[in-house]
C-alpha cells in the first residue's frame, strides 16, 4: 500500500518536478539574524496576503448570494444577514478581514520603510508594494459601494463631485464613473465588476510579481547601524549571509504561522461579536436626513476636505494624491543606498511619526466633525435650566427663538449642540449688545445673516436672552470704541 | 512527379513571397485587432459617446406649492434605468417665490454632493458632511461650498409645474437652469 502511494507520488513528481521548483522556493534560505526577536517584524506581509486569500474565499461565498442590482442589492444584503445560513458571519468576516488587510498592509509598509528594506536591490519590490497598497484601498472603496446603502449612495455622489472637478474632462469622467447620468443600476454593476474582476485580477498579478521579487532578491536582513548599503558589494555580502541561513519552510515560517493564526482568531472573534457592517439606511435619493460617512480609514481624507481653504480645495483633491503617490512610488530610486537602520535615519523616523500623528489627528477630527451642524440639535437638545431660570418673558421668548431659528445646530449651550460656531454659554462677556445685533442680522465670520429671517422683535428678544448668557458676577462685554455718553 | 514543382524556390521569389506573407500577417493581425477594439472600446466609452440629456418632469399642480414657501418634491428620474429600483427616484427643493416664479434646487451640496436639509424655521439649507449652509434663494451662506445650490430649469404648463432634470449635477456640469444661462 505504502509502496503504491509512493509510486503514485513519484509518477506525479516525475512530471511536475516540484522538488527542484516549488520545494526549493519553500526552502529558500533566510538570514540567520531573523532568529532573534526582530524576526517577529517580518510576519505582516504574509499575514496581509493570507487575508487577501480569505477575502477571495468569503467573497466567492458572498458572490453566490449577493444580487448586484440597484433595485435588489439592499434587500439581498438583508437577506444574507437574516435568512442565509451564516450569511451574517460571512459578511462580518469579509468586512473585518478587509479592515485587517488595510491595517496590515500599512503596518507592513511602515516596517519596510523604517528598516530600510526598500533599498537596493529591492526598490522594485517596494514599488509593486505601493501598487498593492493602492489596489487594496481601491478594493476597500469599491467594497463600500457594494454595501448599497445611504453611505454608499451618497459616497458615490461625493466621488462624482470630486471627479467632476477635474478640469475640462470632469463631466465626461463622472458619466464614465457612474455609467450614466446619475447613480443607478449601471453604477452598482460597474463597481461590482471592478471589485470582483478587475481589481482582484490586478491585485493577484501584482502580488505574483511582488512575491517573485521577494523570493528572488531574498528577504532583507535586519539592519545594523552604519552597515551601509552599497550596490557594489551588497549582493556579495548578502549571499555570504545566506550560506548560514535557515530554510523559510518550516523554520522561519513558524512565526508567520503563529501570527496568521492569531490574526484569524481575532477576525473570527470580532466577526462573531461585532457582526457585519450594515447595510445602513436604504439608498433612497429622497431620504435626505442621512449623514453620509466613509469607512473609518478614509475619515482623515473626509476631514481634510472640510478643513482645506476653498481656494486650494480643488488642488488638494486632485493634485495632492498624485504627489503623495508619486513620492511613495519613486523615493527608493533616490534613497536606495546608504544607512538602513532607523537609528541612523532620523528623518525617516520623523516622517513616519509625522504621518501617523497627522492621520490620527485628522481621524479624530473626522470622528468628531466639529465643522458639521448637528442637524437635530435645534429641536432635540434641551436648554440648560439655569439659563432660563428667573428670566423675563422677553428673554424666554429669545431662548425659544434661539431654538426655533436652528441656532443650536451650530452653537452649543453648556457644551450641548453644534460646534461649528462658538459656544454661546458666556457670549455676553465677549460681545456687546450692538455687536450681538449686528452679528445676528449681518452674519459674518462663517455665520449666515439672519436679517431676512427674523423681524426686529425677534432679534430684540433673541439678543436680550443672549445678553443674559454670562457667569454669575461677570461684567458684560464693553465696546472698545469710546463713544460720548449722554450721562 | 514533375521535378519543377518539387524544386525549392529561388532565393528571390522566396524573399518576396516571404516578405509579403510577413507583411500580410502583421497587417491581418492589426486589422483584426482594430476591428475588434472599436466596438469594445465603444462599449466602455458608451456613457460619453451617447450622453443622455435632461428631460422635463411633471412636479404636480401649482396649487401644491403655496406662495412664498419651499418644499421637497420626490419624482422618478426621467433618465432612470429599468433596474434602478429606489435609486431611480430623485428629489428636488421647490421654492415658489410668487405667482409663476419658482426656484428648483438640487438636493446635492455643491461642495461634495452630500444631501442638504431645508430648515424652514431659519430659512437655511444645511449640509451634514462639511457644514455647507445656503440661504433660501440658494445663495452660499457659509462653509466650504464654492457656489450656491444647483438649480433646475422650470416652466408652467397648464397650471402644472414642469422641471427639467435627470443628471447628477457637478461643478462643471450643473443643473439645467445654469445650462440655459438662467440663474448662473
Amino acid at each position: 500500500m505504502k509502496q503504491a502511494i509512493g509510486k503514485l507520488l513519484w509518477w506525479f513528481e516525475e512530471r511536475l518536478e516540484l522538488r527542484t521548483s516549488l520545494w526549493t522556493v519553500m526552502r529558500h534560505p533566510i538570514p540567520r539574524d531573523l532568529r532573534t526577536q526582530v524576526g517577529w517584524l517580518y510576519v505582516f506581509g504574509s499575514t496581509a496576503m493570507t487575508l487577501l486569500v480569505l477575502q477571495i474565499v468569503t467573497g466567492i461565498g458572498l458572490g453566490m448570494v449577493y444580487v448586484p442590482s440597484a433595485g435588489e442589492a439592499y434587500e439581498s444584503l438583508e437577506h444574507i444577514n437574516y435568512n442565509v445560513e451564516l450569511g451574517w458571519m460571512l459578511r462580518a468576516i469579509h468586512n473585518w478581514s478587509a479592515n485587517g488587510m488595510v491595517v496590515l498592509v500599512v503596518v507592513h509598509m511602515t516596517q519596510v520603510f523604517l528598516m530600510g528594506a526598500y533599498k537596493y536591490p529591492r526598490e522594485l519590490t517596494w514599488m509593486i508594494g505601493v501598487v498593492l497598497f493602492l489596489l487594496t484601498l481601491g478594493m476597500a472603496f469599491t467594497g463600500q459601494v457594494l454595501r448599497w446603502d445611504a453611505d454608499s449612495y451618497w459616497g458615490l455622489g461625493v466621488g462624482a463631485a470630486m471627479v467632476g472637478r477635474i478640469p475640462y474632462i470632469g463631466p465626461e469622467l463622472v458619466e464614465l464613473m457612474l455609467g450614466g447620468p446619475s447613480v443607478g443600476a449601471d453604477t452598482l454593476s460597474r463597481f461590482f465588476a471592478l471589485h470582483v474582476f478587475v481589481l482582484p485580477g490586478l491585485l493577484f498579478t501584482s502580488l505574483a510579481v511582488h512575491l517573485y521579487l521577494v523570493v528572488r532578491k531574498g528577504i532583507s536582513e535586519p539592519p545594523k547601524p552604519d552597515d551601509l548599503v552599497d550596490p557594489e558589494t551588497y549582493i556579495e555580502k548578502y549571499e555570504e549571509k545566506l550560506k548560514t541561513g535557515d530554510p523559510f519552510f518550516p523554520d522561519v515560517f513558524l512565526r508567520d504561522a503563529a501570527f496568521i493564526g492569531l490574526t484569524l482568531l481575532v477576525i473570527v472573534g470580532m466577526s462573531a461579536i461585532l457582526g457585519p457592517d450594515g447595510p445602513g439606511a436604504p439608498p433612497d435619493p429622497t431620504l435626505l436626513a442621512v449623514e453620509p460617512l466613509p469607512d473609518w480609514y478614509f475619515l482623515p481624507a473626509f476631514a481634510v476636505l472640510a478643513l482645506s481653504p476653498p481656494s486650494l480645495e480643488t488642488g488638494i483633491i486632485l493634485i495632492a494624491p498624485v504627489i503623495i503617490v508619486a513620492v511613495m512610488f519613486l523615493f527608493p530610486v533616490f534613497a536606495g543606498k546608504g544607512q538602513r537602520s532607523p537609528r541612523r535615519r532620523p528623518v525617516a523616523v520623523l516622517t513616519v511619526i509625522g504621518c501617523f500623528l497627522s492621520y490620527c489627528v485628522l481621524w479624530q477630527l473626522g470622528v468628531q466633525e466639529p465643522w458639521s451642524p448637528h442637524m437635530t440639535a435645534w429641536s432635540g437638545v434641551p436648554v440648560p435650566t439655569h439659563m432660563i431660570k428667573g428670566r423675563t418673558p422677553k428673554e424666554l421668548q429669545g431662548a425659544a427663538i434661539l431654538q426655533e431659528k436652528t441656532c443650536r445646530n451650530c452653537h452649543a449651550l453648556d457644551g450641548l449642540g453644534g460646534e461649528r460656531g462658538p459656544d454661546l454659554t458666556e457670549v455676553a462677556t465677549r460681545l456687546t449688545r450692538d455687536q450681538l445685533i449686528r452679528q445676528v442680522i449681518q452674519g459674518g465670520g462663517n455665520m449666515p445673516a439672519y436679517g431676512k429671517e427674523m423681524n426686529r422683535f425677534e432679534v430684540e428678544a433673541l439678543v436680550s436672552f443672549l445678553e443674559t448668557l454670562k457667569p454669575e458676577g461677570y461684567a458684560s462685554a464693553e465696546s472698545s470704541v469710546v463713544t460720548d455718553r449722554a450721562d | 512527379m514533375n521535378s519543377q514543382s518539387g524544386e525549392p524556390p529561388t532565393m528571390e521569389t522566396a524573399t518576396t513571397r516571404r516578405g509579403f506573407m510577413e507583411w500580410f500577417s502583421w497587417a491581418l493581425l492589426g486589422l483584426g485587432s482594430v476591428a475588434m477594439a472599436i466596438p469594445i472600446l465603444g462599449f466602455f466609452l458608451g456613457p460619453i459617446i451617447k450622453p443622455r440629456a435632461d428631460e422635463w418632469v411633471d412636479f404636480g399642480p401649482l396649487a401644491d406649492f403655496p406662495q412664498n414657501s419651499t418644499r421637497l418634491v420626490d419624482v422618478l428620474n426621467p433618465l432612470r434605468g429599468a433596474n434602478d429600483g429606489m435609486t431611480g427616484k430623485v428629489a428636488a427643493y421647490v421654492r415658489r417665490i410668487e405667482g409663476e416664479t419658482f426656484q428648483i434646487f438640487s438636493t446635492h451640496c455643491t461642495h461634495l454632493g452630500c444631501p442638504v436639509s431645508w430648515f424652514k424655521e431659519s430659512g437655511l439649507y444645511m449640509c451634514p458632511c462639511h457644514g455647507g449652509v445656503y440661504y433660501e434663494d440658494g445663495g452660499h451662506a457659509s462653509g466650504p461650498p464654492p457656489r450656491g445650490l444647483y438649480e433646475f430649469e422650470h416652466r408652467v404648463e397648464q397650471d402644472r409645474l414642469m422641471v427639467k432634470l435627470g443628471h447628477l449635477p457637478t461643478l462643471q456640469d450643473p443643473g439645467s437652469a445654469h445650462v440655459s444661462g438662467k440663474n448662473s
